[in-house]
């Protein structure tokens, strides 16, 4: 994959669970190609991928239920290459080519 | 951040970060540190008996979903004994529990459990669709708790089974600790076993339990997800988002906090229940004493809505409970009930008037006062353990069967539903007919 891929893009699979894909058209799994660098010209972190799926993702307009107070709700969690994103720095950890982002609710019932 | 490698086996690469303490985990590390835990808390509560037939209350949901994975792996890895099923309520909810209940059918063929689907139309003659359509979408959350209550039971009583298992977890627990200011209830909420003695085979009482009281939410969806399992999750279509603002969502907030807040919470939760007196903690649940559980324990579909509400009568229960508290206040009660056993299960029926001999015959010139106390009763119309003359169910289906018939000669009109328009007519005519006795 990394053959095609311009250099200021990088290439990256998100996936949603666990009740969240219905803020999300119902897609459970989502080929992204974001920037590889935001505005400040820094690296893009998981703080951006958050925002941007936000922006260019979701279309339900409830957007608390993913975000509250600017970071991701309490109750979902970040799988980064299926490990647990605390032990990954959470926000801070640098999007790399080829990540697999695991957003899972815990919030929602059975 | 380098990856660290698992606190356990330093072999394989950490992806878990234990909520409880901290330590990181490889895959399969976590998986058998969860499921030990849970088999810790199953032999150190003697929670099963061998040859016990168990009935796992089963939704399609991710706690239901672990629980059956876990213990159908542990009962065979540690030779239980037990016989487990599946069995799950069907409230008729269309779009929601139908598509639930496919995930339950896969379940008990992934497991090969039997499965019994037990409806609310069969039961009480409404599904929720039909509920909601009469009651509107406020207060619907009531009528599905008390009925999914009874559901199980009846369910149980059904199979034989004689233990019901649910797959409430640490974070419910917490969250209805801080949700509940009333003691009695905090009991139920937080003691590993309830039992509600059972009117449709008499003088049986089905067990409930939670096996999952002190598994993080965190860690039962990471459990799930690791180990690949089915589930399904979605809002019930009559509550959804009933996690903003609530309980839930301060446990949650705490969590992020501090991650052992929750356990905290709920050991926090049972050492209060344990300065309870008549609570299930302080004399195994089956005293005459405590106020049947039949009725009001957990909302049931765990979320705030449910479990916020409460219905009528309940302050009076709340002061009966008060008072009680006061008098054995007066007798010195209260060390001798703390320091009982946190094995409710195995206490057997000691009431919690005689908690202290010798003090309480020489230091009781005053007779007990009669106290204004509930009763296990039954209900009768249904027969359903109740402290009240008609339980809570009984007294819904009242309520909604009386209003039928006016609602269903509209439909009539309409030309819809003509059975629902026969069961309302039905209806009717059994209360002319009572009244005109």
């Amino acid at each position: 994959m990394a053959a095609s891929k311009e250099d200021d893009t990088i290439s990256i699979t998100v996936e949603f669970s666990g009740g969240l894909e219905m803020l999300f058209s119902n897609e459970r799994k989502l080929p992204l190609s974001i920037p590889a660098k935001d505005d400040t010209g820094a690296r893009t972190n998981v703080a951006y991928l958050v925002n941007y799926l936000c922006e260019n993702a979701m279309k339900d307009p409830k957007k608390e239920l993913f975000v509250l107070d600017g970071t991701v709700r309490p109750g979902i969690l970040v799988l980064i290459n299926d490990a647990d994103w605390e032990l990954e720095g959470e926000e801070k950890y640098e999007v790399q080519e080829g990540d697999n982002i695991l957003f899972v609710s815990t919030l929602h019932g059975g | 951040m380098p990856p660290s490698p698992c606190a356990l086996c330093h072999t394989n690469r950490a992806l878990i970060l234990r909520p409880k303490d901290h330590s990181k985990l490889c895959r399969q590390c976590f998986l058998t540190t969860f499921e030990t835990e849970i088999h810790h808390t199953i032999t150190s509560t003697s929670l099963f008996t061998r040859g016990e037939k168990i009935a796992i209350g089963a939704s399609g949901g991710k706690d239901s979903t672990v629980l059956a994975s876990v213990l159908k792996t542990l009962n065979e890895r540690y030779d239980y004994g037990v016989e487990l099923v599946l069995l799950s309520i069907d409230e008729g909810i269309k779009g929601y529990r139908d598509d639930s209940l496919e995930t339950v059918k896969r379940n008990a063929q992934q497991y090969g459990m039997e499965l019994t689907i037990l409806g609310y139309d069969e039961l009480y003659g409404w599904t929720m669709d039909q509920v909601v359509e009469q009651v509107g979408k406020k207060g619907n959350c009531t009528y599905c708790g008390v009925f999914r209550r009874q559901a199980l039971d009846r369910g149980a009583a059904r199979l034989g089974v004689r233990h019901v298992v649910t797959g409430h977890n640490a974070d419910d627990v917490a969250e209805t600790v801080v949700l509940r200011g009333d003691l009695p209830r905090l009991s139920r909420t937080t003691s590993i076993v309830t039992s509600t003695p059972s009117i449709l085979t008499t003088h049986t009482n089905i067990k409930r339990s939670k096996p999952l009281k002190y598994a993080y939410e965190k860690e039962i969806v990471l459990y799930a997800h690791h180990k690949q399992l089915d589930y399904f999750s979605t809002e019930c279509i009559y509550s959804p988002e009933a996690f903003r603002g609530s309980a839930r969502a301060l446990i949650k907030n705490l969590e992020r906090v501090r991650p052992s807040a929750i356990l905290d919470v709920v050991r926090s939760g049972e050492d209060m229940a344990k300065l309870v007196p008549g609570s299930d903690e302080g004399c195994g649940g089956t005293c005459s004493s405590s106020v049947p559980v039949a009725e009001e324990e957990e909302g049931g579909c765990g979320n705030a809505n449910a479990n916020g509400r409460t219905a009528g009568g309940e302050m009076a229960s709340i002061e009966q409970h008060l008072a009680q508290s006061e008098v054995a206040a007066e007798h010195n009660l209260e060390v001798e009930v703390t320091t009982s056993s946190v094995n409710g299960a195995q206490n057997g029926s000691v009431p919690f008037t005689s908690g202290k001999k010798g003090r309480k015959n020489k230091a009781q010139p005053v007779p007990l006062r009669k106290l204004p106390k509930q009763v296990m009763g039954q209900c009768k119309i249904c027969g359903y353990l109740s402290s009240q003359e008609v339980c809570k169910a009984c007294m819904l289906l009242d309520g909604l069967n009386k209003n039928r018939p006016r609602n269903t000669i509209e439909l009539g009109y309409e030309g819809q539903k003509k059975d629902q328009s026969i069961n309302g007519v039905a209806s009717g005519i059994e209360k002319l007919a009572v009244n005109g006795v």
